[in-house]
């Protein structure tokens, strides 16, 4: 008996990602070096954070013709985005056969209150978190993969180190916590208590996790694979950069090699101009799209 | 006598397959640079993306050092992305990477993410109880060489394959708690 869209195979594909980059492109053309530079999947969107955020007004799931454009023209995973509880939007996305649906805090909400139930889907899901409560939240509902939030399309990795840290040591702080404390924690982080049972006897988060929010460099990418995310995601860094085609391929040697560093200086040798970036102290509150979910 | 296994540890599946290693009471290997085949009896070319895997490969100069290794008798097992690695040709592209296994494979062959699938599969060589079978955006063997024993299929599509010292499945092992797979294969580089 064949059974599809079971939590297993969502969550072995993730597995299948470990190590490597995920890349933010908007066209084919994009997505093709992507795909040459060794990244493991494609996010598909009309813009990338960074043009999100200067362009400000209500941004949406991306067209169905970028979408499919970019599916055609890569062989590797095709991943898109929808807005936070936009179960319709998601859906859409599922019926053109989407690899991994991304509900993402950097698309404007569409729901304050509840996320999608990502049980009732046969795609996967990846979601954002800061911290563990949030990340056994978006499992509970169903996701399959997690990323950290970080803070999208500004080039500044502060916030994803932030995010990151703080998974981690909510993790450590799990795992020497005796049983009997448990129950207490869940409720404390709002995280469903089964779920906090399993960190405990792992040792680690329930699915992957990847870092993302302002990864532009390849010592950023190397950095956060330090910190222990399972791989990367960038988005607005590369494709905003001088040169998308070196850094692209040097990001994913990065977070490959992050240990070696006459490698990771090899690698970041003569990149062109990295993007810009914005210091977060510069972006106000309503603007952070970290704050976005719960 | 001690054998040690090593997984190429470039991207994908890694420590899912030096877990399972370990449950089979075998020395894992991380798998990076040509220097490390010096170290082990086997080698795993794990799941994940293979043209990703593929270009690591490439850059890192190991295609020929693995093609040795592989042709002093040494076991390759290929999962997944590592069977496309493994493949003489692959459908639809030009190119193939290591072109040691003498089959054809079709890459994503039973769709995209979404049908992704779990199904029970009966492979002989490995025992007589099902081996839970998971397949993810996985390949499928479309011809085999002379010489290419067929270990598996599902609904008459060949999903695992053996040639004198290597071996090939579409499914993951390593996703599962059933080690009988990867202790076949530790056996093969028992007498390797």
């Amino acid at each position: 008996m064949v059974e599809k869209g079971t939590y297993r195979v969502k969550k072995g594909m993730a597995s299948m990602q470990k190590g490597g980059v995920i890349m933010d492109v908007t066209t084919a053309e994009e997505a093709i070096i992507a795909e040459k530079s060794g990244a493991v999947a494609v996010m598909a969107l009309e813009k990338v954070p960074a043009d999100i955020r200067a362009g400000g007004g209500v941004a949406r799931m991306a067209d169905p013709v970028v979408i499919e454009e970019i599916m055609s023209a890569v062989s590797i995973p095709v991943m898109a985005k929808a807005r936070i509880g936009h179960f319709v939007e998601a859906k859409i996305l599922e019926s053109l056969e989407i690899d991994y649906i991304d509900e993402s805090e950097v698309l404007t909400p569409a729901d304050e209150r509840y996320h999608i139930d990502k049980h009732k889907f046969n795609v996967p899901f990846v979601c954002g978190a800061r911290n563990l409560g949030e990340a056994l939240r978006r499992v509970g509902e169903g996701a399959a993969m997690l990323r950290t939030k970080g803070e999208a399309g500004t080039g500044n990795v502060v916030e994803a180190v932030k995010h990151m840290r703080t998974v981690m040591s909510d993790i450590r702080k799990v795992v020497n916590m005796p049983d009997d404390e448990l129950m207490t924690e869940a409720k404390e982080l709002g995280a469903p208590y089964e779920l906090l049972k399993e960190v405990k006897e792992q040792g680690r988060l329930p699915v992957v996790n990847f870092a993302a929010g302002g990864v532009a460099t390849p010592a950023d990418a190397a950095l956060m694979m330090h910190l222990g995310a399972d791989g990367v995601f960038v988005g607005s860094g590369i494709f905003k950069s001088g040169n998308p085609e070196k850094r692209a391929e040097a990001i994913v040697e990065a977070a490959t090699n992050y240990e070696d560093y006459s490698h990771l200086a090899e690698v970041s040798k003569n990149l062109g101009e990295a993007m810009v970036g914005i210091n977060i102290s510069d972006i106000d509150d309503e603007q952070r799209m970290q704050d976005r979910g719960w | 006598m001690d054998v040690n296994i090593g997984v190429l540890a470039f991207q994908g599946a890694i420590d899912e397959h030096l877990d399972m290693l370990n449950k089979c009471n075998v020395k894992a290997i991380k798998v990076k640079k040509v220097e490390d085949l010096d170290e082990i009896n086997g080698l795993i070319l794990p799941g994940g993306e293979s043209t990703t895997i593929g270009s690591f490969l490439e850059r890192k100069n190991m295609i020929e050092p693995i093609k040795k290794f592989a042709k002093k008798g040494y076991p390759v097992m290929g999962t997944c992305a590592g069977l496309v690695l493994l493949a003489k040709q692959v459908e639809g592209q030009d190119k193939a990477f290591l072109q040691l296994m003498n089959i054809t494979v079709r890459r994503n062959a039973f769709g995209r993410q979404k049908d992704s699938f779990e199904s029970y599969l009966d492979i002989p060589e490995i025992g007589k109880e099902e081996f839970k079978g998971v397949f993810i955006r996985a390949p499928l063997i479309t011809r085999t060489g002379d010489k290419v024993k067929k270990l598996c299929s599902v609904d008459g599509k060949i999903v695992a394959a053996r040639e004198e010292n290597l071996i090939v499945g579409a499914f993951h092992p390593e996703l599962t708690d059933d080690i009988r797979w990867h202790k076949y294969f530790v056996n093969m580089s028992k007498y390797a």
